[in-house]
């Protein structure tokens, strides 16, 4: 094991956390927007993480021209799916979630209803 | 062999992170989440591919799938999106 392989360690962890706490913010929040905001921003940064992880691990060859590839890639492209999802459901007309207060708000949720 | 052993570990465990967002695909309440779920599927187990591709030593060939497999998944993801607002424009 070299010192990159020693660098590369606490990296692949930390990107398995991110995605593990994106996954648990896919099941655990309210509605679908704040789901869109766990698996837009959580799940880009873990895997983004875990390929630079794999990408110390590799060293300097072309497979690692190649995983850089896909760390640009995936830093793109995963953000612009979730918004493109998001305001496609936004213009179909889903409703975001709100909180119901003790006052009129829930009355007038229940009007737009 | 501890590279090995570790990166056997991280998969496993990704294998776990990955069956989560399944409930969100089977019970979702909208066709919006249910997409939102597939896509989060994908998008993990794009970096699974690669740790297979490390723990079988074949990193060459795992690499150009795991590339072709990102941009399926983006493809997707935008065609779902336009689906979502192609009936809406029609009316």
């Amino acid at each position: 094991m070299s010192g990159l392989d020693i660098a590369a360690l606490p990296v692949l962890a930390a990107g398995t956390f991110f995605l593990l706490i994106g996954s648990i913010g896919l099941l655990r929040l309210p509605d679908f927007y704040s789901r869109c905001h766990a698996t837009g921003k959580s799940d880009t940064l873990g895997v983004m993480l875990l390929v630079l992880g794999l990408l110390l691990v590799e060293g300097l060859t072309l497979n690692a021209a190649k995983l850089l590839l896909i760390l640009t890639f995936v830093g793109l492209t995963n953000p612009t799916a979730t918004h493109a999802l998001a305001r496609a459901a936004f213009q179909v007309g889903l409703k975001p979630w709100f909180r119901r207060d003790r006052s009129g708000d829930s009355a007038a949720t229940k009007e737009e209803d | 062999m501890f590279e090995y052993w570790f990166f056997v570990v991280l998969a496993a465990s990704l294998t776990v992170i990955i069956s989560l967002p399944l409930y969100r695909v089977i019970v979702g309440p909208t066709l919006p989440d249910r997409m939102l779920g597939a896509s989060a599927i994908a998008t993990k187990t794009m970096v699974l591919i690669l740790l297979i591709g490390f723990i079988f030593d074949r990193v060459d060939m795992f690499i150009d799938i795991t590339l072709a497999y990102a941009v399926l998944n983006f493809i997707g993801t935008i065609a779902v999106a336009k689906y979502l607002t192609s009936g809406k424009e029609k009316k």
